[in-house]
């Protein structure tokens, strides 16, 4: 019989491709179905926004830090005001409901993220009814949003040294009720997917990745998790008085797609315990800021009826507050694993550098590691997998 | 509060490698270190390897301008130990730690971390696309986030914010099969942690 000659093949995908979660570009070499090499081209989305940071007031950054992750916004501005409290010593005096508020927004928007991640990935995978689904559930949180701050996606709710606002009227019920009805949402998702053959074909045994490798490329969050390395911020560094919430951290042992599948999945279930409780703690009115009105705006009624503090307010907007020298770390856990922001004050009212830990980078950087030696079609399956959202990615 | 105390760290850090400065920083987060750029490498590596400190998670690798001081550049790593959740033998008390390398404006390059921690990739990748700071031993130092043809360091605090540029248009990459192939074998390559010598193609 004649040898057959055979060669690899280079394939592009990307950067505009459905199933790439934004724009990402990967470049792939082919052995017949089997992938042999792959080179993601990132920066696409890159918009410069930690330069951008450098020039505006440090309240002014939250908005910008929002939109770098944009399907989990409202963790990244916890994140970052989480660290520019910790240099300014907020910390102590910070009232418990706000903490407690924190935690409900951060879990609500756990919520929303492994959402658009459930429905997306089924999506992709070719279960299209789940994310029909889940973004019917979404489009609730959205609403919740709305309710909050009057704005759907980015709403800027977080602020150093507090809340802008209060809870709207009717908050506590609606979240509530949202809570309630979640979990048998979610045992539907789980009906249409857990046990369903299909998925289970796949997803198990696909995108493997060892526990060393794991940790040796910088991953954590869910994908770590999904190979049973039980670090989750929350409990191992606590923050926003995390250790007071009863909650468990799902793991997994077999690191494939399935595996991460099932540690979110999980997850969710936990983020609606621990907002239960955040809620109960959460009492109908009180404060909402740290009260230190040269971080804070004064009350408006104060503002239009007493000199000082108008001139605390003018003071706040036209100047800003300046933070101590000094530099800070402060990570929570956000929807994709440890994700906090590296800021650096020189001692005035704008940062002098606002870094990102973007777990979706490095997520990025190990997608070689996860398909190399599988098939082209398991490449869609694990970049659902990890999660990667290309906002965090290019920043 | 968490403890920010280095001294621990530092005591291990000195006696394990010799001829080393190493200082601990001040700090309101985390424990900080300074350590001299020379003997940056070993000393990471100690401190992912030593029983007592066991940073196997490299976290992030960033930079900081602080034109006009010098040393101008500041190369900061920040490690997590991961305690039970990931341990080699008895497990090292959970902690995270802040690892700074100074390095002077004229000459800014450090070694590159890869080797110990294979993450470091693109972070060095990205602080080398944003600051212009050199990664000795770095397998691929291309630019990541800027595109290749992009000149200057965006996040250096003497590149301007705004420029004004005529619009440019550029002709696609005219790249053979060849070089093609071969960045394709070389991200292979690093991807499995193998970064070795680029051959002639079809070995």
């Amino acid at each position: 019989m004649p040898e057959i000659r055979t060669e690899t093949m280079t394939v592009n995908m990307g950067p505009q491709h459905p199933s790439t979660h934004g724009v990402l570009r990967l470049v792939l070499e082919l052995d017949g179905e089997t992938i042999v090499g792959l080179d993601p081209t990132i920066g696409f989305l890159h918009t410069g926004i930690e330069k951008t940071a450098e020039q505006k007031k440090w309240q002014q950054v939250i908005p910008l830090v929002e939109r770098m992750d944009y399907l989990g916004p409202q963790s990244n501005s916890l994140a970052f005001c989480l660290s520019v409290e910790r240099l300014l010593g907020l910390e102590t005096q910070m009232p418990d409901r706000v903490t407690y508020i924190r935690v409900l927004i951060a879990e609500l928007q756990r919520l929303s993220s492994h959402l658009v991640w459930l429905g997306t990935h089924g999506m992709e995978i070719g279960a299209i009814s789940v994310m029909m689904y889940c973004f019917r559930e979404r489009e609730q949180l959205l609403n919740l949003n709305e309710m909050l701050a009057g704005f759907r996606m980015f709403p800027s709710y977080m602020r150093i040294g507090g809340l802008r606002e209060d809870l709207p009227r009717g908050f506590h019920e609606a979240v509530k009720a949202f809570l309630d009805k979640f979990p048998g949402k979610l045992d539907e998702y789980e009906k249409l997917l857990t046990k369903n053959n299909v998925w289970l074909k796949r997803t198990k045994g696909v995108g493997k990745l060892s526990r060393e490798d794991t940790i040796a490329m910088g991953l954590v969050g869910p994908i770590a998790r999904a190979v049973g390395v039980n670090y989750d911020v929350r409990k191992m560094f606590p923050y926003l008085k995390y250790d007071t919430f009863d909650f468990t951290v799902p793991t997994g042992t077999e690191g494939d797609v399935f595996a991460r599948y099932t540690v979110k999945v999980e997850e969710m279930r936990q983020s609606v315990k621990i907002a239960l409780q955040a809620l109960e703690r959460i009492t109908p009115t009180g404060q909402y800021d740290c009260g230190d009105y040269r971080i804070v705006p004064p009350p408006k009624d104060r503002v239009y009826t007493e000199m000082e503090a108008l001139i605390q307010h003018f003071l706040l907007y036209s100047q800003g507050f300046n933070v101590p020298k000094g530099e800070a770390y402060v990570p929570v856990e956000g929807p994709r694993g440890e994700h906090g922001f590296y800021v650096v004050s020189d001692g005035a009212n704008r940062p002098i550098r606002v870094k990102s830990r973007a777990p979706s980078f490095m997520a990025c950087q190990a997608l070689g590691k996860m398909v190399v030696g599988g098939l082209v079609a398991d490449l869609i399956a694990v970049i659902g997998s990890t999660d990667v959202v290309m906002g965090d990615v290019d920043r | 509060m968490p403890d920010t105390d280095a001294s621990p760290v530092v005591d291990i850090l000195r006696a394990a490698v010799p001829g080393a400065t190493i200082e601990a920083l001040p700090s309101v987060d985390m424990p900080a270190i300074v350590i001299d750029r020379e003997h940056a490498l070993e000393t990471l590596t100690v401190a992912r390897d030593h029983a007592l400190l066991q940073f196997a998670l490299l976290s992030d690798v960033t930079a900081l301008d602080r034109l006009p001081v010098e040393p101008r550049f500041e190369v900061v790593y920040h490690l997590v130990c991961l305690g039970e959740a990931f341990a080699t033998g008895t497990p090292a008390p959970a902690r995270r730690l802040r690892v700074k390398v100074r390095v002077p404006g004229e000459d800014p390059r450090v070694t590159s971390l890869v080797s110990i921690y294979p993450g470091a990739n693109w972070p060095e990748r990205e602080v080398f696309d944003l600051f212009g700071i050199l990664f000795e031993h770095h397998p691929d130092l291309r630019r990541i986030l800027t595109p290749e043809d992009w000149t200057g360091h965006p996040l250096r605090k003497d590149y301007p914010v705004q420029i004004r540029k005529t619009a440019q248009s550029w002709e696609p990459i005219q790249l053979s099969v060849e070089e093609f192939a071969e960045n394709i074998r070389r991200q292979r390559a690093v991807s499995e942690g193998l970064a070795r010598e680029s051959g002639p193609l079809g070995e």
